[in-house]
């Protein structure tokens, strides 16, 4: 199988930039949360739309940015 | 445009979708874990993982030699296999993979330009179901070569002496201290900053937008801009060593530094110490360096 419309797209998820990697392999749609600095994958989800994937990949990147802190420099 | 000092360490993914099946090639995808690859992978590769396969799990190190020449028995390679890496996020751990088979002294590894991202962006064939490598027979890794790593009191010498290049490869929130691990990730290190004196070149400088290395120019201008030439001493370093792998290959293979070494203790291990200096803030430019 060939991966088909693959697309990136930068988001800000509350002042984080994250990446958004979607591509359809099959009948199944896979995406990917990256955070942009410095590319390190946060999430993964595969699904049956591509709504449904890159919702629960970013509700999951989401969650987990959330945790990070920033400390006065 | 030049040619990067040692080309035959990297192949493109017209050259891989051509000889990924070929009887003395062994392609490898490398990840902190195998869930990329269980989603769709260049057919023929197998996969390795970073978390469990490419690291000793009991004491923190790289896999110890006995089970390095396991690791290479088991995924079917011999001494003389070309083996041929690639990975998500521009290759990263690809890149960790290829510097620990260095440092055992397999002759014949190369990267895949671009890594699993510029495969996927070109639309080329994956395969989901599983590889297994018919297991080779016995492999005889070389002695360890550590010419090519630096532990702990390297780094606080070339801290203390000078005339070494300290690269921080992570980015620059990490660098400041603002952030204490890439955003989304735990945090395990005590104190943020960075090693003072070190000069911040986030990793992903070195590659363009689909993944790829950049040209040589584009190569020499970033880091000769921190003061780094062929015959500069430069320890690299990030997190946890394999960010910091991605710089050392550049460093050693794109541009033909000759002393360069990773770091892997890297800020989990300095930002840990008790007593170990530790400069906040933007980085200097390389004139006041």
């Amino acid at each position: 199988m060939k991966p088909q419309n693959y697309t990136e797209r930068k988001l800000d998820i509350d002042g984080w930039q994250v990446n958004l990697t979607t591509f359809q392999l099959g009948d199944k749609w896979h995406a990917k949360a990256d955070n942009v600095s410095p590319g390190a994958s946060l999430a993964r989800v595969v699904a049956d739309s591509r709504e449904d994937a890159e919702t629960r990949v970013l509700a999951r990147a989401k969650e987990l940015l959330s945790r990070t802190r920033r400390n006065a420099v | 445009m030049g040619t990067y000092a040692h080309p035959e360490v990297l192949v493109s993914t017209d050259w891989v979708a051509a000889h990924a099946k070929d009887p003395n090639v062994r392609v490898v995808e490398v990840d902190v874990d195998t869930k990329a690859y269980d989603e769709g992978h260049v057919p023929g590769a197998i996969a390795w993982a970073w978390n469990t396969q490419l690291c000793d799990t009991v004491v923190r190190d790289i896999l110890p030699k006995a089970q390095f020449e396991a690791l290479m028995a088991h995924s079917g390679i011999g001494r003389d296999t070309a083996v041929i890496l690639y990975g998500d996020n521009n290759n990263w751990f690809a890149a960790w993979a290829f510097w620990q088979m260095k440092i055992y002294g397999h002759k014949d590894v190369r990267i895949m330009d671009g890594g699993r991202k510029k495969w996927l962006a070109e639309g080329r064939e994956l395969d989901t179901k599983p590889v297994s490598a018919a297991a080779g027979s016995a492999y005889q890794a070389s002695a360890p070569d550590y010419s090519i790593r630096a532990l702990l009191p390297q780094v606080q010498q070339a801290h203390k002496s000078g005339g070494t290049v300290l690269i921080d490869v992570r980015s620059p929130q990490e660098f400041t201290g603002e952030i204490l691990a890439p955003p989304g990730l735990p945090e395990t290190c005590q104190r943020g900053g960075h090693i003072p004196g070190a000069h911040s070149v986030p990793w992903g400088k070195a590659c363009n937008d689909d993944g790829s290395f950049k040209s040589l120019e584009d190569l020499q201008k970033l880091y000769g801009a921190e003061g780094v030439n062929q015959s500069t001493p430069v320890i690299a370093y990030c997190r946890i060593g394999e960010r910091s792998s991605h710089t050392w290959f550049v460093l050693k293979y794109l541009l033909g530094v000759k002393n360069v070494v990773n770091y892997d203790g890297s800020w989990t291990e300095w930002g840990n110490l008790v007593g170990a200096p530790v400069e906040k803030g933007a980085a200097r430019s390389a004139v006041q360096a």
